[in-house]
């Protein structure tokens, strides 16, 4: 038995927010809105934000930013060994040789890419998992850029980019962004994006969390897809830009003037480790949703294991705003099939109610993610959250009103994708809410780099998600997605001009894994864990206890 | 044992190590869902697992280590394209394997990878004309109307209405069709044409997107200013800013009211 598609257990909660639905609607209607908190109030909802659990996180040992306090999860993979041997790696026995060499297959280092290909450059896109299989192919809401002069413009794209990342950003890179952000979706336009549009050509706008003006711009609520699936179109079309798949980087290569000269891939059919010479490198290998950090759930990837994070550190690049990490606020929480998945941030902004277990409304569904996040956890805390059969809690997300406040088919328009995917599951969502609850989302800091993508390895690239400093401690809605594309293309740009006008020949050496392999050892840290991960391992306990084969013999594991 | 066998030993230990944690997250919430073993039968041979499983969690609680078919696991990424057949029944089902629930007794493969013809193109020189369609893929006209692509689509697309779209020329009808379309493939693997439908409905929707809907003008204006420096002095004052200013800044700003029309406009107009 169900009620609207849910198990009956549901139904009392259901109709709580079926009472409550049109006293909010006509709210709606009025314009009335649930007060936002102010700078101190969301100071202090802060406290029930994981990243301020202090137990969740330790000082790393080693390396560049020694004594920086991050989750534990990120340092067991600093502390960690190679995958290789530095001294079995064949350094002058080259396999692929190119001008720029990509590491990651997503928006970032596609978009990277074209523009490095534009300037010139042979490029060789290596990349772990198909190309396109990235958390670009993932979002959903849209992407940010102040179009509309006669109501915005980059000035308060800055403020709101510095308010949600609580003002810690780096301004000389959040003042490029914004000032280039326009400019990357013209050049989407460009390419054939199919944009949500009115029929004179006008973008599709609307608000996210955090923002001043409605400068949301979307594909339907296929954004990230409709972006990736072009890009990669375009890159096929190119003859220089060359695509390794299955061929993860496990350590950057250096050449003896410190220049970054190529990376040793690993071939994970036939388990080669191979090694790739370059002129110039760019790191875009995304975030790291797969390490569960504090066993969250997470809306990421199955790739997104901080691989960039763990060899750009070995090569010496400091870490940034990397102890913050993004949950989303809703994450589906049950059916369970699609436990952990995004539900995108659009519905609020588009009017839905987020409710606890009474129907009622206690948050401003626009508050920027950290908060909105800290505020649910507390919600459920305090005993109002919904609870599951499966001995879960979660918050109401008020789909059906959309239906109501933009007419009938809204959801089903605006949100197929979301949509199909309940329906499989037998929940039509314009008619039943939908039950979230926060989620890992993203990586909000990574590697340390400028406006122009440099790092403080010559010749070392870095955009995406994999660097830190552009949303400080907490990204906005749509800013990852602007971020991929401005910063894509400024790196390619880059490290096609470092390819072509400072590179310089020599001898490969990967002097900087053993150094740090040295320093590992010396500050004492004993362990056989190896990084990067690769891939996260969802093998059952009961599984691995008969995998007993003592080494690999043969063709098996 | 070598000393090169031992360090992989202790590489496969520590990699199992590291899991742990994470997995055993995993394994517990399966457990509370679904107690209840079902049989089902991955490329022909029997395993049990538990109900309410996506196929791709039930193939990794078998024990398989997934490389390829696994990428979003959230239904966009098209990498887990999977066909299944149940007993006593002649029908191929479709689905993608991590959106699909394991069914008692269901035969299941993925197809992984299909080697699809895909035409490269110069996009600059590509018009909106049907013939652009025509050009780079003429086997377009070996469509029979079959409808084989559109019962193979996990998606749900009228895969079929939208060929037909393309062979008549409606490149913005094709575009439209296909928006949702993952690439997984699927229909191309069943089409007794031979169509690489996805390639082709991929170059509609870029000709739809770029030549056919009329370009953004505020966006081209919006450039044309950044371009000419008018943004320039307020920016450096943000960039100079202290942090005590710009939370003044902040939160002096004039939000939108979510409710507003395309013609709202704010009060204070000094930094547009």
């Amino acid at each position: 038995m169900s009620y609207l598609g849910y198990p009956d257990f549901f139904e009392p909660y259901i109709k709580k927010v079926e009472q409550t639905r049109p006293a909010r609607v006509e709210k709606r209607k009025k314009g009335e809105e649930f007060p936002f908190m102010s700078l101190q109030e969301r100071q202090d909802m802060l406290k029930y934000h994981p990243d301020y659990k202090d137990e969740g996180r330790r000082e790393i040992k080693i390396g560049p930013s020694k004594g920086y306090r991050i989750a534990h999860e990120f340092v067991d993979l600093l502390e960690a060994r190679s995958r290789v041997d530095p001294d079995e790696v064949n350094l002058s026995r080259i396999d692929y040789e190119t001008d720029v060499l990509i590491i990651g297959g997503g928006g970032a280092a596609t978009i990277a890419a074209l523009i490095a290909e534009e300037n010139g450059a042979r490029v060789l896109i290596a990349t772990k998992l198909r190309h396109g299989d990235a958390n670009t192919m993932m979002a959903e809401g849209g992407i940010q850029g102040a179009s509309k002069g006669e109501k915005d413009s980059p000035y308060y794209h800055y403020l709101d980019v510095m308010g949600g990342g609580h003002f810690k950003n780096d301004p000389d890179i959040v003042a490029a962004f914004v000032k280039q952000a326009p400019d990357a979706l013209r050049w989407l336009e460009g390419l054939g994006v199919m944009f949500s549009k009115s029929p004179d050509g006008s973008l599709g706008a609307m608000h996210g969390g955090g923002t001043c003006r409605k400068r949301m711009h979307y594909c339907a609520d296929l954004s990230g897809m409709e972006i990736m699936r072009t890009v990669r179109d375009e890159a096929r079309n190119k003859k220089n830009i060359k695509v390794l798949e299955f061929s993860p980087a496990v350590e950057l290569i250096l050449n003896r003037y410190g220049q970054c000269a190529g990376a040793v891939l690993y071939n994970m059919e036939t388990e080669e480790y191979l090694v790739a010479k370059a002129k110039a490198l760019i790191l875009a290998t995304g975030g790291s949703g797969r390490l569960h950090i504090q066993g969250f759930m997470t809306t990421n990837h199955y790739g997104a294991t901080a691989d960039g994070i763990v060899i750009g550190y070995r090569a010496g690049v400091p870490l940034s705003f990397l102890h913050t990490v993004q949950y989303h606020p809703t994450g589906v929480v049950f059916p369970e099939q699609i436990e952990g998945w995004l539900i995108t941030e659009r519905f609020r902004s588009e009017g839905s109610d987020v409710l606890n277990v009474n129907g009622e409304k206690f948050v401003n569904e626009r508050e920027p993610r950290d908060v909105e996040s800290a505020r649910f956890i507390k919600e459920c805390l305090d005993g109002k959250g919904v609870p599951t059969p499966t001995g879960k809690v979660g918050i109401w997300l008020d789909s059906p009103m959309l239906d109501i406040l933009h007419g009938e088919g809204r959801v089903r328009t605006a949100f197929v994708g979301k949509w199909k995917v309940y329906d499989r599951l037998g929940i039509d969502i314009s008619k039943a809410p939908m039950l979230v609850y926060p989620t890992l989302h993203y990586q909000n800091g990574g590697l340390k780099d400028n406006a122009e993508c440099e790092t403080v390895v010559p010749g070392l690239y870095v955009a995406g998600e994999v660097t830190g400093g552009l949303h400080g401690e907490n990204r906005l809605m749509g800013n990852s997605l602007m971020d991929i594309v401005v910063f894509g293309r400024i790196a390619g740009k880059n490290a096609a001009t470092f390819a072509r006008e400072r590179a310089r020949d020599g001898e490969l050496i990967l002097d900087h894994v053993r150094a740090y392999l040295k320093e590992l050892k010396e500050a004492g840290i004993k362990t056989d864990r190896v990084a990067p991960m690769l891939l996260p391992d969802y093998t059952t306990a009961e599984v691995k206890e008969k995998q007993l084969t003592v080494s690999r013999l043969g063709t098996l594991r | 044992m070598s000393a090169k066998q031992t360090k992989k030993k202790s590489v496969a230990t520590a990699v199992r190590q590291r899991t742990k944690k994470s997995t055993e997250a995993v394994v517990k919430e399966e457990k509370k869902v679904a107690a209840r073993l079902i049989p089902i039968y991955i490329m022909g041979k029997r395993y049990e697992v538990p109900e309410g499983l996506t196929i791709m969690k039930a193939m990794e609680y078998a024990g398989y280590m997934l490389i390829r078919g696994c990428g979003c696991r959230g239904g966009t990424c098209g990498a887990c394209g999977t066909v299944y057949r149940k007993p006593g029944d002649y029908k191929l089902m479709v689905a993608l394997a991590c959106q699909k629930t394991v069914e008692p007794d269901m035969y299941i493969a993925q197809i992984p990878f299909f080697p699809a013809n895909r035409a490269a193109y110069d996009f600059a020189e590509v018009s909106a004309a049907p013939e652009e369609v025509f050009k780079l893929y003429p086997e377009l006209f070996r469509c029979v109307a079959c409808n084989s692509c559109t019962k193979a689509c996990p998606q749900g697309i009228e895969v079929m209405d939208a060929v037909s779209a393309l062979k008549k020329g409606d490149i913005a009808q094709a575009a439209q069709l296909s928006f949702d379309c993952i690439q997984c493939g699927l229909c191309t693997s069943r089409c007794f044409g031979e169509l690489a439908q996805y390639h082709m409905f991929q170059l509609a929707r870029r000709i739809y997107g770029a030549r056919i809907v009329p370009r953004a003008e505020h966006l081209a204006e919006m450039v044309k200013a950044i371009n000419q420096g008018k943004y320039d002095r307020c920016l450096d004052e943000l960039r100079e800013a202290g942090e005590d200013e710009l939370k003044k800044l902040y939160q002096e700003r004039e939000i939108e009211p979510i409710s507003a029309g395309e013609d709202w406009k704010p009060k204070d107009t000094t930094h547009l």
